[in-house]
Formats: C-alpha cells, sequence, structure tokens
C-alpha cells in the first residue's frame, strides 16, 4: 500500500476497498515508528488526521470525492494552518498557532485531501541541509549519518521514507529540488507565481515558490494541480487559467530537444553524480530526445546576485518577528529597543542571524546600488541566458545537486561551503522559471543522484512529462531506502 | 572589502538583533566569507542592463480601495506574547 500510486489509491478508496482512515492510520503508524529515527516531522496531528479522513470518507460515499479526496499528505512547516502549529523550524515560532489557513492548506482541504501533519525543514527556509533547524537535524533515510537536504528536508524525508505518499515544500534557491535529488524523490518548483504565497512565512518575497515532492512525476502532477492557481491575496500570483498539470504526462518523447548547459558539465560535479546524469542523457536519447549544448554564461553568478538580493528581502521580511504580536519575546529586557534585541537574538538561530544581518548591511544607506541594485541587473542577465537557449531546446537537463548527500556536520559550520551546494538550482529561481529534480541513479554509498530538468515559463505540463517519460522506462524513482 | 567588528555590532544595531561579546568575532569571520563570495558580483559590467524585480515584469495589480478583511483581533491576539483589553504591550516607550 505504501508504494501505490496516488492514482492506484484513488482507484481503491473509490471502490470502497480501501477507507481513507485506513489509509490514512497505515501512514500515521509509519510516522510513529520511523520519526523518532529521521525526525522528518514536528508536529504530527493524528486527531486532525483522523476526522479529515472520516469527512473524506463520506464525499468518497457521496460520489464526490476528487483525485485527492482521502489522500494524506504532508505540509511542509512554513505552510500556515489554522489549529495546528506553524513553527518554521524556529525557536521564534515554537509556540505558533496561526489564525488561519496558508492558501496551499485551504486548496488541499477543500479537495478533501488530508493532512498528516507539518515536516522539518532549515529555520525560515534558509539551508540547504536541514541542519539549521530548533528541532534537531532531519536524517536522510538511505543513509541516517547524512543529511537529506533542504531547505524543505523534511517533506523529502516523508515521501522518500513513506511517511507520506505527497508533501508540499518551498523552493527559494533549490529548497524543493535539491532535497528531492539527496533523497531520491521527485519534486517540482514552478514557474514563480503559479502557486500562491499567501499563509506560507516569506523568505525572499521576489524568489519564494511553492512546490510539489511525490514519489513520481506522475504525484507530483496530481498535488501541482490542486496547489496552483491565482490568488488575488498574493500580489505576484500570476492571472492565468487553472491547468490539469497531468495533461501531457503520455506524450512520447520522440523529437525532444534537450539542452545542456556547457557550464553544468564543465566542472564542479563529483564524478558518481556526472556519471549518473549521463547515463539519465542517454537514456532520453534511446526515447528519441536530441540533446544539444547551450550556453549559460552568467549561471556562475547566481549565487552571488542570490545571496545578495535573498538576505536583504528576508531582513525585511523577518522585521516583522519583534516579540510583540507573535512569537518568542524575552523573559528579561530593559526598555522597547532591549526587548526586540533579546527576544531576535533568542528567537533566531545562527544561519537566520547571519542572512539578517547581511541583507541590513547590503540594504543600508549608500550600497543600495552596489549590491541590491547590482545583484538585480544579475538577475536580468541570468534570465536572458536562459531565455536565449530556450530558443534551442524544449527543455534543459543538468544535475540538481554536485553532490550526492553529505555526512551531518561536515559542511555546518562554513556558510559558504553550504551556499555553493546549490551552485545548479539558484540560477532557475533568480529567472523564475520551473525546475524538477527526478532520481536518476546512485551515486557513492548507493545515494541516490538526482536529474534537474528546467523548463521555459509555464512549461510544468511539459516538465512533468519529460520526467514522466523517463519514468515509465526506469526504476530508480522506485526504489526505497531500508528503513522499519 | 572587509568588514571591521565595529561596522558588525553596528549592523546588528540595525538589525535589532544583541551580538552577544563571544559572538561578534565568529560572526564577523563568517560575514567576511559570504562578502567574499558576494564581491564577484562586481567584476560584471551592468552599466546596460535593466534592474529585474519579477521574472514576468508584470505591474503591481490594484485592487478597489474596500474593506475586504473582518474583525478578528481576538483571533490575532491569541497568539501575542502580551495582551490586555485589546491592546499589545510593550515597556514603557514615553517617560
Amino acid at each position: 500500500m505504501i508504494e501505490a500510486s496516488l492514482k492506484d489509491l484513488a482507484a481503491a478508496l473509490r471502490a470502497g476497498t480501501l477507507s481513507s482512515v485506513e489509509l490514512t492510520t497505515l501512514f500515521l503508524d509509519r510516522i510513529d515508528a520511523l520519526n523518532p529515527s529521521l525526525n522528518a516531522f514536528i508536529t504530527v496531528d493524528r486527531d486532525g488526521a483522523l476526522t479529515a479522513a472520516r469527512a473524506a470518507d463520506a464525499r468518497l460515499a457521496a460520489g464526490t470525492a476528487g483525485p485527492l479526496t482521502g489522500i494524506p499528505l504532508a505540509h511542509k512547516d512554513v505552510f500556515c494552518t489554522e489549529g495546528v502549529r506553524t513553527t518554521c523550524a524556529s525557536r521564534m515560532l515554537e509556540n505558533f498557532v496561526s489564525p488561519y489557513d496558508a492558501h496551499v492548506v485551504s486548496q488541499l482541504k477543500a479537495v478533501g485531501a488530508v493532512m498528516l501533519g507539518k515536516t522539518n525543514m532549515d529555520e525560515f527556509a534558509m539551508g540547504s541541509s536541514n541542519e539549521n533547524t530548533h528541532f534537531g537535524p532531519t536524517k536522510n533515510p538511505w543513509n541516517t549519518g547524512r543529511v537529506p537536504g533542504g531547505s524543505s528536508g523534511g517533506s523529502a524525508v516523508a515521501v522518500a521514507a513513506r511517511l507520506a505518499p505527497i508533501a508540499t515544500g518551498t523552493d527559494t534557491g533549490g529548497s524543493v529540488r535539491q532535497p528531492a535529488a539527496l533523497t531520491g524523490v521527485t519534486g517540482i518548483k514552478p514557474t514563480y507565481g503559479v502557486v500562491s504565497r499567501y499563509g506560507m512565512i516569506a523568505y525572499a518575497s521576489s524568489l519564494d515558490q511553492g512546490g510539489a515532492f511525490g514519489r513520481s512525476a506522475e504525484d507530483c502532477a496530481l498535488l501541482l494541480s490542486a496547489m496552483a492557481g491565482f490568488d488575488p491575496r498574493d500580489s505576484t500570483s500570476v492571472e492565468r487559467e487553472t491547468e490539469d498539470y497531468t495533461r501531457d504526462l503520455g506524450k512520447p518523447l520522440a523529437g525532444l530537444r534537450i539542452g545542456l548547459p556547457k557550464e553544468f558539465f564543465a566542472e564542479g560535479m563529483d564524478d558518481d553524480v556526472r556519471a549518473a546524469t549521463e547515463a539519465a542523457l542517454d537514456q532520453y536519447r534511446q526515447l528519441g530526445a536530441t540533446t544539444v549544448e547551450v550556453s549559460l554564461p552568467n549561471a556562475k553568478l547566481a549565487i552571488p546576485a542570490y545571496y545578495v538580493i535573498a538576505p536583504a528581502e528576508a531582513s525585511s521580511n523577518l522585521s516583522r518577528f519583534d516579540g510583540v504580536r507573535y512569537g518568542h519575546r524575552a523573559p528579561e529586557y530593559g526598555d522597547l529597543a532591549d526587548m526586540y534585541s533579546k527576544s531576535r537574538a533568542q528567537g533566531f538561530g545562527a544561519e537566520v542571524k547571519r542572512r539578517i544581518l547581511v541583507g541590513t548591511y547590503v540594504l543600508s544607506h549608500g550600497y543600495y546600488d552596489a549590491y541590491y541594485l547590482q545583484a538585480q541587473k544579475l538577475r536580468r542577465l541570468i534570465a536572458e541566458d536562459f531565455i536565449a537557449a530556450f530558443t534551442q531546446c524544449d527543455v534543459i537537463a543538468g544535475p540538481t545537486s554536485p553532490t550526492v548527500a553529505w555526512p551531518i556536520g561536515e559542511k555546518s559550520d562554513d556558510p559558504v561551503q553550504m551556499y555553493l551546494q546549490d551552485i545548479y538550482t539558484i540560477a532557475v529561481n533568480l529567472a523564475g522559471l520551473p525546475g524538477l529534480s527526478l532520481p536518476c541513479g546512485t551515486g557513492a554509498n548507493d545515494l541516490p543522484v538526482g536529474l534537474q530538468l528546467i523548463g521555459n515559463y509555464f512549461d510544468e505540463a511539459r516538465l512533468l512529462n519529460v520526467a514522466h517519460g523517463f519514468q515509465q522506462t526506469t526504476d530508480w524513482h522506485r526504489r526505497m531506502p531500508a528503513v522499519g | 572589502m572587509s568588514l571591521s567588528i565595529d561596522e558588525v555590532r553596528h549592523i546588528a544595531r540595525l538589525a535589532r538583533i544583541e551580538l552577544g561579546e563571544g559572538e561578534a568575532q565568529d560572526t564577523l569571520d563568517k560575514l567576511n566569507n559570504i562578502f567574499g563570495l558576494i564581491e564577484q558580483m562586481q567584476a560584471v559590467d551592468t552599466s546596460q542592463v535593466e534592474p529585474m524585480s519579477h521574472p514576468q515584469d508584470v505591474a503591481q495589480r490594484l485592487r478597489d480601495d474596500i474593506v475586504t478583511e473582518s474583525d478578528r483581533r481576538d483571533a490575532y491576539q491569541r497568539v501575542a506574547p502580551q495582551v490586555e483589553a485589546g491592546l499589545y504591550l510593550v515597556p514603557k516607550v514615553i517617560e
């Protein structure tokens, strides 16, 4: 049952051979058994899940069910959930219970999906390893001494270890794709503006985008279809018709033109990642795709530009945590300024503070042009490279991460080394393009390797089609870590 | 460029984050490493490039200037550290 696709689960639920309560209980019991060693969930809502499951069973019986009715899922703890605490993995929000639901949460509630709980993450989505969390690091189920990637590491692990069939995440610089790669699951970040940011606790607003994790591209397509859509409460939500992202899954891949950025293949990735990536490209050629070399000459500037734009926006967004309206307040303080400073010093972890300080500096008087404006100009150069590349190809492919999952603690004291892990994913956020990672092989120590597919604006259905075609003829996505 | 320890203390003050005595040096070292990475940006001539703030370069939507929110003060104040009679309490600001 834990291996069944969403389509098969939905069929069983409709046929009445399985109830949502049974399915939900199965996953809740797996969480109880395995979460103590994996630490993928911060909060598990057993009672809420079973109540939602009973309501879903009633809808199934009444014949008003959709494809996700009665399907259990996990939300990254960055999405506000009314009545269930939302921590962002921060001491600042350790006891915060949101008075409202995020748009994504209410959309999934409306279709009858069943929330199991809230997943661990890097604090305020800042990190690439799921070690920056007030609730302890999340473990990679393929080797519990290794990181799962981040910042949506808990959601990736929940799907990889079969603690949930699907999960939501957010991706500001690679936070869906990189943990998907490191844990052997499929993850998609849509075009900026496709998924509403309402109720998604803000990190870097011009880059933040909700995304979906599943064991397959097909499952991701079903989840994304329910998450996406115009929302007037998000000022950067794009006004477009809602889409069925499963519509092109079955299209043949013959004639597909895959662009290979020469900069991504030049150097920087480990040999085991390169071997798995090359093998995946050979598989695509066998399916009738052709490959063409493309160039992204400014992509190397993505990391420096990102580490100006994201901290600048974070320093502004996180100024709301002042110990007055919600969140942590220091137990002892002098005057108002002292209360702010102590509450924030105690509430935020080290990496969050560093990014706020970087952002405060680059936005301070006299430095705006040299940093934020320069970074926004580089952002345009990076986006223009992609637009030029897409005149020669339909999708771009390359590695998701330069390495497989690394040992916990290896990079946690060296922020710059950690930042460089996102070398292949960050440019996609700066350009605002959709990106997907799918498992495409294994590297050293039998750890998963992800292939990244990058699409043109609003080309999510094609990305999912390209990933699905691969998954119809390979079984990397069916491998399951030996847990429990 | 390289920040000084006094600059780090100044930024921390602006950001309203108390920096303990023991933390300042480690923070300085890590911030200087980060700025070493960021400085790579300055090698590119962007004098002819328009800055990009939104991938679709769309204009901000406007809405009618009407009340759309209902009064949920009690729900919002339930998560506040200290409230009294519908007011948020903070240390005395005016003597």
